[in-house]
């Protein structure tokens, strides 16, 4: 589980982040959502110690990161896989390289250890056949697996993705968010997801928080937003004609299984 | 002395003092840098495997752009000694040992380094800097490594390593440069021209230009990896990056020439 307690961060005299208070969850896809600029990537960044906030606590299972030194945050960083907004897979390596990468350099596995747990990563996501491809030679969507199957190679506790479905389509972009739910119930992480896309938050969003201007303005799960009372998030979730409906057609019908909101 | 002159004066000084505390920062960001780069690779094979790949990629892929730079600046050389020495006082085996002293001290290192300032530099100003415009790095630095030393330490010491075999290939082709030009034209006869080659010899020399070009490695590979590590913004920025630090690495090549020229030479 991951807290996050009055963490606030400034750039120069511009606050970007107020006291902000949030839980993340072990085994359960945990989702922050905003408007672009209102700060959560800002606090994703916060989370996996690429931004140090001028006040607050950050904790992973009760540790906090703002207090560790360079060594036990580098041994922490052992722990977490993260998924970047455009993959950020090392452009000179073969897709199997870049998914030994951390094996190679945090393990004592032989050579054959390391490339059979790399094969069992990229089966994980599908990617079996691409592994001697080079990440230029791939598409987008199977470069987001890749980059799974590289965060999950040293079986991280913790898992950050920063919009993940960002420049994929609404189909692939459910495989992706569906691979990532079900990495996190398979192997009981704490995942945290960045994302401004409807699709996810209705579909894998099992605990929610709302960042609107630098505040934590709403937080709970995917069937209590249809029941929020805040202006802001019904203005950001449901604020196309479409997504109205769904709402209406939530609110009158309940909310039945995963996926409900997508199928309608 | 009216407002408006009194108001420029100071202008003008508050300007100066805004760019010497730049650079200052600048230089202490820099040293900042150089303390992650210098620190104990996580692998050493690791380590050792891309310093390899660095070793083929920065030096012996700019093995032509030696060689061909070489042979014509030499024969240049040979040639403007000849048509700029047409005193009957000067001996004609002066344009040998001219063109062997010129290429010995200044060419085959400073001019040399700052040739590969553009060529290596810009090569790896870019690629850190794509590397951190694409998020490679913050990648690198969420896995726990130590991006800098993973990524600039190899290409150092590479560069360091395989320069003096440049810079001696460059002597010794530049060299032949000339002797084509006694060879195939009649404007110097060969026997002279290796007579000149010969001629009040100086071993030390040959060392003076191989120590400078160790430095001036240096500079080239740290300079364009600081300025590719720090890129922020996208692929202009990174455009951007790669003349800086070419721009930068040439300027200090030339001032790091004067200082280590008196120190070695007097």
């Amino acid at each position: 589980m991951i807290e996050v307690k009055n963490v606030t961060k400034s750039f120069d005299d511009k606050t970007v982040l107020f006291d902000i208070n949030a839980t993340f969850e072990t085994g359960k896809t945990n989702l922050i959502i905003g408007q672009s600029g209102s700060g959560k990537t800002v606090l994703m960044k916060s989370l996996v110690g690429l931004l140090r906030p001028e006040k607050g606590q950050i904790l992973f299972d009760g540790r906090n990161t703002l207090d560790m030194s360079a060594e036990q945050m580098k041994e922490l960083r052992k722990e977490i896989g993260m998924l970047f907004q455009g993959s950020a897979l090392f452009d000179s390596e073969t897709v199997l390289g870049n998914v030994m990468f951390p094996l190679v350099m945090f393990t004592d596995m032989t050579r054959g250890e390391i490339r059979d747990r790399a094969m069992f990563c990229l089966e994980r996501v599908n990617l079996q056949g691409a592994e001697n491809k080079y990440p230029s030679e791939i598409s987008g969507g199977m470069q987001k697996r890749a980059a799974i199957a590289r965060a999950i190679a040293l079986n991280p506790k913790y898992l950050f993705c920063d919009e993940p479905n960002s420049g994929l389509d609404p189909k692939t972009s459910i495989v992706i968010d569906e691979l990532l739910s079900d990495i996190t119930h398979e192997y009981n992480i704490t995942t945290v997801i960045n994302t401004h896309d409807m699709n996810s938050v209705l579909g894998i969003g099992e605990n929610i928080v709302f960042i609107y201007k630098g505040h934590r303005e709403w937080a709970g799960n995917m069937k209590e937003i249809f029941a929020t009372t805040s202006e802001a998030l019904n203005d950001f979730v449901f604020a196309t004609d479409l997504f109205q409906e769904v709402k209406d057609y939530i609110l009158a019908h309940g909310f039945t299984a995963k996926g409900a909101a997508r199928r309608k | 002395m009216n407002d408006n002159v009194l108001f420029v004066i100071n202008a003008a000084k508050f300007e100066q003092k805004m760019i010497f505390i730049d650079s200052l920062a600048t230089f202490g960001k820099y040293c900042l840098f150089t303390k992650r780069v210098f620190s104990i690779p996580d692998r050493w094979a690791v380590f050792g495997k891309r310093t390899v790949g660095e070793v083929s990629k920065l030096g012996i892929d700019s093995i032509p752009l030696v060689l061909v730079i070489s042979v014509f600046i030499g024969a240049v050389i040979a040639i403007q000694m000849q048509l700029n020495t047409t005193s009957p006082l000067i001996p004609a085996y002066s344009v040998g040992l001219a063109t062997r002293d010129i290429v010995l001290l200044e060419f085959s290192n400073s001019i040399l380094c700052l040739i590969l300032a553009g060529k290596v530099g810009s090569n790896i100003a870019s690629e850190i800097g794509t590397m951190r415009v694409t998020e490679q790095i913050d990648a690198l630095e969420i896995m726990g490594v130590n991006s800098a030393n993973y990524l600039v330490l190899p290409k150092i010491v590479a560069f360091v390593l395989f320069m003096p075999i440049l810079v001696i290939l460059c002597m010794g082709t530049s060299i032949v440069g000339g002797y084509l030009v006694a060879v195939f034209t009649d404007i110097i006869t060969v026997s002279k021209y290796v007579y000149g080659l010969q001629a009040m010899f100086i071993e030390w020399y040959v060392w003076y230009g191989l120590i400078k070009s160790l430095f001036f490695a240096y500079i080239i590979a740290s300079v364009a990896s600081f300025y590719g590590y720090y890129v922020k913004g996208g692929a202009l920025d990174v455009g951007k990056a790669s003349t800086d630090g070419v721009v930068s690495s040439s300027i200090l090549i030339l001032l790091f020439d004067v200082i280590l020229t008196k120190l070695l030479l007097q």
